[in-house]
């Protein structure tokens, strides 16, 4: 199988913290990836470096074969123009923690516009297309609906959708229950389940919910400190972890 | 009183040359708004440092005085506008200056997580603002942009000193035919009052076609 996503000594500081140090990193295609570790590890920021969002100080990030923060013109390795990246980010789709819907928009022009305008599909296909993810979220009778008439796992599942209207190769999701009532927690999960049972798109979550990890992930990555502390496949993760931080990490939620 | 009733025909006409200055003017001043406004956050410094000087100079000197400079000086260089067009620009470029801040300031009350939605959607730049940040800007510019309509409306009055024979103009050419003075005046001030409070109940109605879907309260409803 071939990498999709490549870390190459990558980092990233903020002032003078350094969120990210010298990572590397390779994705299968396909592979769904659960990214977890203590608050301001940095997986996070690796969503965010993806999702252009972030730049980066060192190293390279490649995403399907390309770098994605520089380009070459004249062989020569140069910083990438945002023409560049508007091409790369088609790639690309994110989910956040706080959902971000356009709260002037209903759900379902919140899925139609993007595919509108930058899909460039006509009014009929976005509105198909928005109604098949409708139903397969569940809130096909919630389609009309605001964002502010909808309670937080509902907006999330919208926000879903939205992502997947566009069909990206990558999709991340950024601690996408984080921000929920705990009672609203599982619908989201369930839908994201069936997405990493039913998709061959390559899924980057970062979470803090090891049960709902264990389930959707083929890898799982534990972060400390800006690096990959030690990663394997959730069963031997979650059962057998080597590191003694890995091990003292996965006790807090047992 | 029944010599000022009168004169009404002069007074419709005042009424409408006033209305008409009052739009003239607030399309100008609104297409300032938005252009200067925007330019304030562009990533150009060269168009924020013009923007910051169009600002600074238009609502740093009197509009009065601009109205004269534009309508008397400017004619010394060669450059000739008639009154009433020297009135709206003078008034349209001064209540632009003030209403670029309103546009300015609603653009960033929307979160940087509604850019990072749409970046992540990959919308351009462009779209970003005409799709996402500025329809949900407006609903928090329309108040204040309300209250500079009605300021508006009370510097036309100052036009009637450049011969624009507007409500105020038309209040002295009736003061000075009939020598009564407290009449024209208070004929006026209840007109302008009235003109003033239909202009509150139309931004009242944008408002309310503009909050839709969005959970932001305005004075009235519910």
């Amino acid at each position: 199988m071939k990498n999709i996503i490549k870390f190459e000594k990558v980092s990233k500081s903020f002032g003078d913290l350094k969120v990210l140090n010298q990572l590397n990193l390779e994705v299968k295609d396909g592979e769904k990836l659960a990214l977890i570790g203590p608050s301001g590890s940095g997986k996070t920021t690796i969503l965010r470096i993806l999702m252009t969002l972030e730049t980066i100080d060192d190293g390279f990030v490649s995403v399907n074969n390309e770098y994605l923060w520089h380009e070459t013109i004249n062989d020569k390795i140069v910083p990438a123009t945002d023409k560049h990246l508007q091409k790369m980010r088609d790639q690309i789709g994110m989910v956040f923690q706080q959902f971000n819907l356009f709260p002037h928009l209903t759900a379902i022009e919140n899925v139609k516009q993007p595919q509108i305008l930058v899909k460039k599909k006509n009014e009929i296909e976005a509105k198909e297309k928005a109604e098949d993810l409708f139903n397969m979220i569940g809130l096909s009778d919630k389609i009309d609906h605001y964002p502010h008439q909808l309670s937080g796992g509902q907006q999330q599942r919208v926000a879903i959708a939205r992502a997947l209207a566009m069909d990206p190769k990558i999709m991340l999701f950024d601690e996408v229950t984080s921000a929920l009532d705990p009672e609203l927690v599982d619908e989201v999960l369930a839908v994201l389940r069936k997405l990493a049972a039913d998709s061959d798109t390559t899924m980057l979550t970062v979470t803090h919910e090891m049960n709902f990890a264990q389930d959707f992930a083929d890898r799982v990555l534990f972060f400390d400190a800006g690096q990959i502390v030690e990663s394997g496949s959730p069963k031997n993760l979650f059962s057998s972890p080597k590191e003694e931080r890995t091990k003292s990490f996965l006790r807090k939620f047992i | 009183m029944k010599e000022v009733v009168a004169f009404y025909p002069i007074l419709i006409d005042g009424t409408i040359t006033t209305i008409i200055l009052t739009v003239l003017s607030s399309i100008l001043a609104l297409v300032i708004s938005f252009v200067v406004g925007l330019s304030r956050i562009s990533k150009f410094k060269i168009i924020r440092i013009l923007a910051i000087i169009y600002l600074e100079f238009f609502r740093g000197s009197s509009a009065l005085v601009q109205m004269f400079f534009i309508y008397f000086v400017l004619p010394m260089w060669g450059i000739y506008f008639d009154a009433l067009t020297a009135g709206v620009i003078a008034i349209g470029c001064n209540l632009g200056a003030y209403g670029s801040e309103v546009v300015r300031g609603g653009v960033l009350a929307v979160g940087k997580e509604q850019h990072e939605a749409s970046l992540a959607l990959n919308y351009s730049p462009y779209k970003r603002y005409r799709h996402v940040i500025i329809p949900q800007a407006i609903p928090v510019m329309i108040p204040t942009f309300g209250n500079l309509q009605i300021e508006l409306l009370k510097l036309t009055a100052v036009a009637s000193l450049i011969t624009i024979s507007d409500l105020t103009f038309m209040a002295h050419i009736i003061r000075v035919q009939t020598a009564l003075t407290l009449e024209p005046f208070l004929v006026i001030l209840v007109i302008y009052f009235i003109i003033a409070s239909i202009l509150v109940k139309i931004v009242d109605l944008i408002a309310k076609k503009f909050s839709k879907g969005r959970n932001i309260m305005i004075a009235g409803e519910n």
